[in-house]
């Protein structure tokens, strides 16, 4: 019944299932993990990529077609909040035949630890991501110990 | 290539520019072969017809004008484009929704579109397509006496 699925490259889709399981590997047990109490299913608008350095975090909003203006940032004890809208007209007279992009209210939380500083968070927006960057406090980065 | 391919132009309020056709072209083989492999995100779309034309809008963070292609082939629209964003160096990934680095998708084209009008536009991460439709196949309201 599946034979004509037989002549598909398998090593491809092979590949590609190894990387994804890497990916989850990696990202899995990260600071917020898809399984955190505030975090949404996958798909969700607007998706969040977050990365580290060991001086800053970086998060990135993935989210087109937003007035960055009336986003709302905040946060509190490590907790990041990004609150806004986006919404989209319809055209009444038009028939429309798909509608996925999502429209309407969202607010999105991710916990990043205690070792931020609140004072010092620039974002910015550019081809419809917000990125954020978020400085550690200078006392929680990795120290040398000099041994003598 | 195939002779009835075309480029669409994108305006996004600065200048236009369609320096990947060619590109496209002369590296058929081994661009498809790439992008077998690397796998790609579908964007959201909202499609759309009035009795003028068909608008398609699409949600494609990160991807600026530079990045994006909007391609006409024979009867297939066709939307690649490529993800950027600004990492610092010696970045270690916490947690990562979008997991892939370009988008494409494709849809099949009908009739009474003309594809030689495509307008593309792209602005903060979302891109418009507009395709008339032929004036001689826009339906028409019969009126009933």
């Amino acid at each position: 019944m599946f034979a004509r699925f037989n002549g598909l490259p398998s090593s491809l889709l092979d590949d590609f299932w190894r990387l994804q399981q890497e990916v989850d590997q990696l990202l899995g047990d990260g600071l917020s993990s898809p399984g955190g109490i505030r975090s949404l299913p996958r798909g969700s608008y607007p998706a969040i990529n977050v990365v580290q350095t060991p001086d800053n975090v970086q998060v990135y909003l993935f989210a087109p077609g937003i007035d960055p203006k009336k986003l709302d940032v905040s946060i509190q004890q490590g907790l990041l909040t990004i609150a806004g809208e986006r919404s989209i007209p319809t055209d009444e007279h038009a028939n429309y035949y798909r509608q996925e992009r999502f429209s309407g209210a969202f607010r999105r939380a991710i916990s990043l630890g205690e070792d931020i500083d609140a004072e010092r968070v620039e974002a910015r927006y550019r081809d419809g991501i917000v990125q954020i960057t978020l400085q550690r406090r200078a006392s929680a980065k990795p120290r040398q110990i000099e041994i003598h | 290539m195939t002779t009835n391919s075309s480029q669409v132009r994108i305006s996004s309020g600065g200048v236009s520019s369609g320096e990947a056709s060619g590109q496209e072209s002369r590296n058929a083989g081994a661009s498809q072969r790439e992008r077998a492999t690397e796998a790609a995100l579908r964007a959201p779309v909202d499609i759309f017809e009035t009795s003028e034309s068909l608008v398609l809008t699409a949600d494609m963070p990160g991807v600026s004008k530079e990045r994006l292609e909007v391609r006409v082939d024979g009867d297939t629209l066709l939307l690649e484009g490529k993800v950027h964003f600004q990492l610092p160096e010696k970045a270690e990934a916490v947690y990562a929704d979008v997991r892939a680095s370009a988008y494409r998708s494709s849809f099949v084209l009908s009739r009474e579109l003309d594809t030689e009008k495509i307008q593309a536009n792209l602005k903060d991460g979302v891109l418009t397509v507009r395709i008339p439709k032929h004036a001689a196949l826009r339906p028409r309201k019969i009126e009933v006496r």
